[in-house]
């Protein structure tokens, strides 16, 4: 299992950022190569369809099926045929009963069209108009690819952290220090009016307090190390049982970079945040842990920086799996949270507490210690 | 054929873990070599699922010297000694596996029906339509849309029953039109398996927009439900319509001439073939990262069940969202806190190939996977029960109502007393520090009644066995028997029929005739357990005397004799009661726990 092991999260300060943008159903892209855009830019736009109405008309009518067809001729008292647009009230069946005594009526429940009518199940569909989706370019930069119909690819250079968990979808806001050092707690003090539009760097754990009050004020986003579960489940109103996330419906991102309970944010991921201070960050919160990982993300775009500027190591070493003297994190008990630095990765499997034969690798930490951990309890740190 | 097959690869392309298990001659015998294991990359940034299989397939060469892989894939059939395979066979739940939507007219019958034909296939079935399940039908289509299944199975109607509402669900999937999952430039394949009447109908609205097959009615009458037809063309579309449109599956598929199935109905026929081999009832289970997969093989009848958010790992919370923490807290010998528990289960869900490096991690996870297998359980019995809605000698069979934790249920049929065999496979249960664990795990899961022999698989290789045994089912079986079962023991836990019982009170005896003709006898105390040694091939004649109100299978106070096997673990008499009641006081509780663990040597310091 040379290969195997957790690749960690991307901490960059100068990475060529590349998002693919796409609609969910094909439509017109109104960008083209070269093209600068903004974050806000509209990439491409189509028309979702529209929501559908059905009505039980045979049964409105009172048709009985031909028991050798099992049809209705339903269609025999359409005042419309399919493809006809409608209005909402407008009558579009009629049955008329006993010399025209009686009469059963159809009417449109909703504006739209007339999409089909059925004679063997006896009910009609409606459809309200299309939708109109935008898609907006979500970063700032040059598009390098159309993709004919569905969207584009855009590049910019800038600095790239991805968090391990996050709530709610992409968001933009000057980042803001909020507290004054990775350890120290957000709390509702820190929180204030100025922090209106702004994207929160806050430091081992957000409270409750904190993050109601942010969302209070208007903030756009909180960046901090931990969090505890009560707190998300109460921010919530339920508990997250499937680390597929994004589309939660709360007024601000809230992207968590170390995991659940207090601990420090990184000291470099604080810093990096810190200096860019005032400058625009792009956010999105989305996290999806099953089948093709998604993290949440925090991108700070340099315009200043031509794209040769920016250098990736990480993707080598990606290739090159674990080596002795690269920077770890350890992600599970009992040392959960420690960096420090691979010392040796013994070949033969070795048997921890639990009694478990494991491939580990030894590693010295930060504060000096020498520890002994499974190999998938480390993660790489890339920068 | 076995006269040239030699050499033996057969991979599996998990979600996470592509695993690879080599099989060879050896003398007469076919044996398990070697496994070798690597990230699977069928997502982004690799999306080519063989890099994964042979970063697998290497960790095996460097294992055993034997030369797999050539430039243009698998080198087959095998050369000399240390070069070559014969057969290649392969198992996927790569991306999620086959991820299905049913439909049905009637939501407990044909709807029902479609359900476990689609579970027997190896699917996650995503949503069940039915005309009567109570939603909107706006609701519907939109769901149908938004979901995007790789495939839909559509039932309804009896043959020569209703047509209307097939047509009408039709009409719903049409509107819809939803698209494919993977290769959104093909059409969405749909199996047809309802009223052979709608047919004419049902090629007119959904023939040209997908890749519609039709195959005999699942339900041809309300009595018989026919599954295997749909079944079939399920797996076929899997490998033409589904499985070619993933990332590096063409290359995969140009490796291997059988074709690939997936994961779960790999497991599923292994139990299958082994319940069918013995002629015993069978409870197995597949526990996962993601999911937990439940068949059973009980008077015949195959079910299986897939509870597709319980899981060990990504889909650990949800354990916990369902069952509570009380419940997980409730199987730990040391106190803790709630939030603390709380916290490591959701840095587990986001780091979710973590493994737990101390012992109270482990029992911690351990206690999650109790309540796991307990919970899919519950949801496995709800979908094996009898067809319901016919008449039988001129009365209509409704099916019985039973409420389990105040949501009321069908009755299942499968009855504990009659279960023979239970299994275990998947990561925690393979890979359980000690045997006794993943046996204790099973026997609190399942809550075994009567006389019980339970295995787990020794390394993961019960789907690559399942896919071997279409091509050579003897060498399946026999690999299966030697080098993949574990027995791990049998569990005597007699029935309470009575409530009239009290802690220390004698329930019962056991008679244990030794294989070297030694006679042991143990009185059956209420809420203990106690473990006997018994080698895994050995066999004990056991003669069980249970005290009136107490039943192991022969009724209540009736004597059973029966030979047992031994296993890894041995016998262990389980006296603690069924159902299982832990003591609503946590010191009380804790106490128990710790005695129990301590009488089989479960966890390191117990004792």
């Amino acid at each position: 299992m040379a290969l195997a092991y957790t690749p960690g999260l991307k901490r960059k300060e100068m990475y060529i950022v590349r998002k693919t943008r796409r609609l969910p159903i094909q439509g017109e892209v109104l960008v083209k190569e070269g093209d600068k855009v903004d974050h806000n830019t509209i990439l491409a736009t189509t028309q979702a369809p529209g929501r559908v109405e059905t009505v039980n008309a045979a049964e409105r009518l009172l048709l009985v099926p031909d028991p050798n067809t099992h049809s209705v001729e339903l269609k025999k008292y359409m005042f419309k045929k399919e493809g006809d647009p409608v209005k909402k009230g407008e009558q579009i069946a009629l049955k008329k009963e006993l010399f025209g005594l009686f009469k059963r009526t159809i009417t449109s429940p909703i504006d739209g069209k007339l999409e089909y009518i059925s004679n063997m199940s006896g009910q009609i569909i409606l459809r309200e108009p299309p939708i109109k989706i935008d898609l907006d370019s979500y970063i700032p930069g040059t598009i390098v690819k159309i993709l004919s119909k569905e969207g584009a690819i855009i590049e910019c250079v800038g600095a790239f952290i991805q968090g391990i968990f996050g709530l709610g979808g992409e968001t933009h806001g000057e980042l803001m220090k909020a507290v004054n050092s990775p350890d120290e707690v957000l709390t509702a003090e820190h929180v204030s009016h100025e922090c209106k539009g702004k994207i929160l760097i806050g430091g081992s754990l957000a409270t409750e307090a904190a993050i109601r009050k942010a969302m209070e004020v208007g903030a756009k986003g909180i960046v901090v190390g931990g969090i505890e579960e009560s707190v998300l489940t109460k921010i919530l109103g339920f508990r997250v049982g499937v680390a597929i996330t994004g589309h939660e419906d709360i007024p601000l991102t809230l992207i968590v970079t170390e995991g659940f309970s207090k601990m420090s944010i990184s000291d470099k991921t604080f810093q990096l945040l810190t200096k860019s201070e005032g400058q625009l960050a792009c956010l999105n919160g989305a996290t999806q842990i099953r089948a093709g990982v998604i993290r949440p993300e925090i991108i700070i775009p340099r315009d200043d920086v031509p794209t040769s500027k920016a250098i990736d190591k990480g993707e080598e070493q990606l290739s090159k799996g674990m080596e002795s003297g690269l920077p770890i994190r350890i992600i599970r008990e009992p040392y959960f949270g420690a960096l420090g630095h691979v010392v040796s990765l013994p070949i033969e499997l070795q048997i921890v507490e639990t009694e478990s034969k494991v491939r580990i690798l030894e590693a010295k930490l930060d504060d000096g210690r020498k520890v002994i951990v499974p190999r998938a309890n480390v993660e790489l740190i890339e920068e | 054929m076995s006269e040239n097959i030699k050499v033996i690869l057969a991979t599996d392309c998990g979600s996470t873990t592509s695993k690879a298990r080599f099989f060879r001659k050896v003398g007469k015998e076919y044996r398990f070599i070697a496994a070798g294991e690597a990230p699977t990359t069928v997502e982004a940034p690799y999306e080519n699922v063989t890099l994964g299989v042979s970063n697998a397939i290497r960790e095996v060469e460097e294992l055993t010297g034997h030369k797999i892989l050539g430039s243009k894939g698998i080198i087959s059939p095998s050369k000399r000694d240390n070069e070559g395979v014969d057969v290649y066979v392969t198992t996927s739940s790569a991306g999620g596996g086959l991820q299905m939507m049913v439909t049905g007219v009637m939501t407990n019958m044909t709807a029902e029906s479609a359900n476990r034909a689609a579970l027997g296939a190896g699917a996650i079935v995503m949503d069940v339509i039915a005309v009567d399940d109570g939603r909107q039908p706006w609701d519907e289509i939109e769901r149908i849309r938004f979901l995007r299944p790789d495939m839909i199975l559509s039932s309804g109607g009896t043959d020569g029953g209703t047509v209307s509402h097939i047509v009408k669900i039709a009409e719903f999937i049409r509107t819809a039109d939803p698209h494919p999952r993977l290769g959104t430039e093909f059409k969405l394949p749909i199996v047809y398996s309802g009223n052979k009447v709608a047919r004419p109908e049902i090629k007119k609205l959904l023939g040209e927009k997908f890749a519609l097959t039709i195959t005999d009615n699942l339900r041809p009458k309300i009595e018989i439900e026919n599954t295997e037809p749909a079944r079939n063309a399920i797996h076929e579309l899997f490998m033409e319509h589904v499985m070619s449109h993933a990332p590096g599956y063409d290359k995969l598929m140009k490796w291997t001439p059988i074709p690939i199935m997936p994961t779960p109905a790999g497991e599923g026929r292994m139990f299958r073939t082994y319940a069918e081999g013995n002629n015993v009832n069978l409870v197995g289970v597949g526990l996962g990262g993601a999911t937990t997969n439940i068949y059973s093989i009980y008077d015949e009848k195959f079910v299986r069940s897939v509870s597709a958010n319980l899981g060990m790992s990504y889909s650990i919370c949800n354990v916990l969202k369902e069952t509570g923490i009380k419940n997980i807290i409730r199987w730990l010998t040391f106190k803790v806190n709630e939030t603390d528990v709380l916290n490591r289960l959701y840095n587990k869900m986001i780091r979710p190939t973590t493994i737990p490096q101390t012992l109270e991690e482990l029992m911690i996870e351990h206690a999650v996977a109790r309540e796991a297998l307990r919970l899919g359980f519950q949801h496995h019995k709800s979908l094996a029960r009898p067809l319901v809605g016919y008449f039988k000698a001129g009365e209509l069979v409704l099916g019985v109502q039973t409420k389990v934790e105040g949501i009321s249920r069908y009755a299942t049929y499968i009855d504990m007393l009659k279960v023979d065999v239970l299994g275990g496979t998947g990561g925690l249960l393979s890979q359980g520090p000690r045997r006794v664990q993943s046996m204790i795990i099973l026997m609190d899961g399942f809550q075994v009644e009567g006389t019980t022999l339970l295995f787990q698989d020794s390394v993961f290789m019960m789907p690559h066995l399942g896919v071997l045994s279409t091509v050579n089912p003897k060498i399946a079986l026999e690999i299966f028997e030697k080098d993949c079962l574990v027995k791990l023991g049998t569990c005597i836990a007699p029935r309470e029929i009575t409530d009239q019982v009290e802690e220390g009170q004698k329930i019962g005896t056991v008679t244990l005739t030794m294989p070297n003709g030694e006679t042991i006898e143990e009185p059956l105390i209420h809420v203990t357990l106690k473990r006997i040694p018994l080698e895994e091939s050995a066999m004990a004649k056991a003669r069980i005397n249970p005290e009136r109100g107490f039943d192991v299978g022969a009724g209540s106070g009736r004597v059973l004799e029966k030979q047992v096997h031994g296993g890894v673990v041995g016998i262990i008499l389980d006296a603690r009661g069924r159902p299982l009641r832990l003591p609503e006081n946590d010191d009380e509780r804790r106490r128990k726990l710790t005695e129990w663990f301590t009488e089989l040597q479960a966890y390191p310091g117990y004792p």
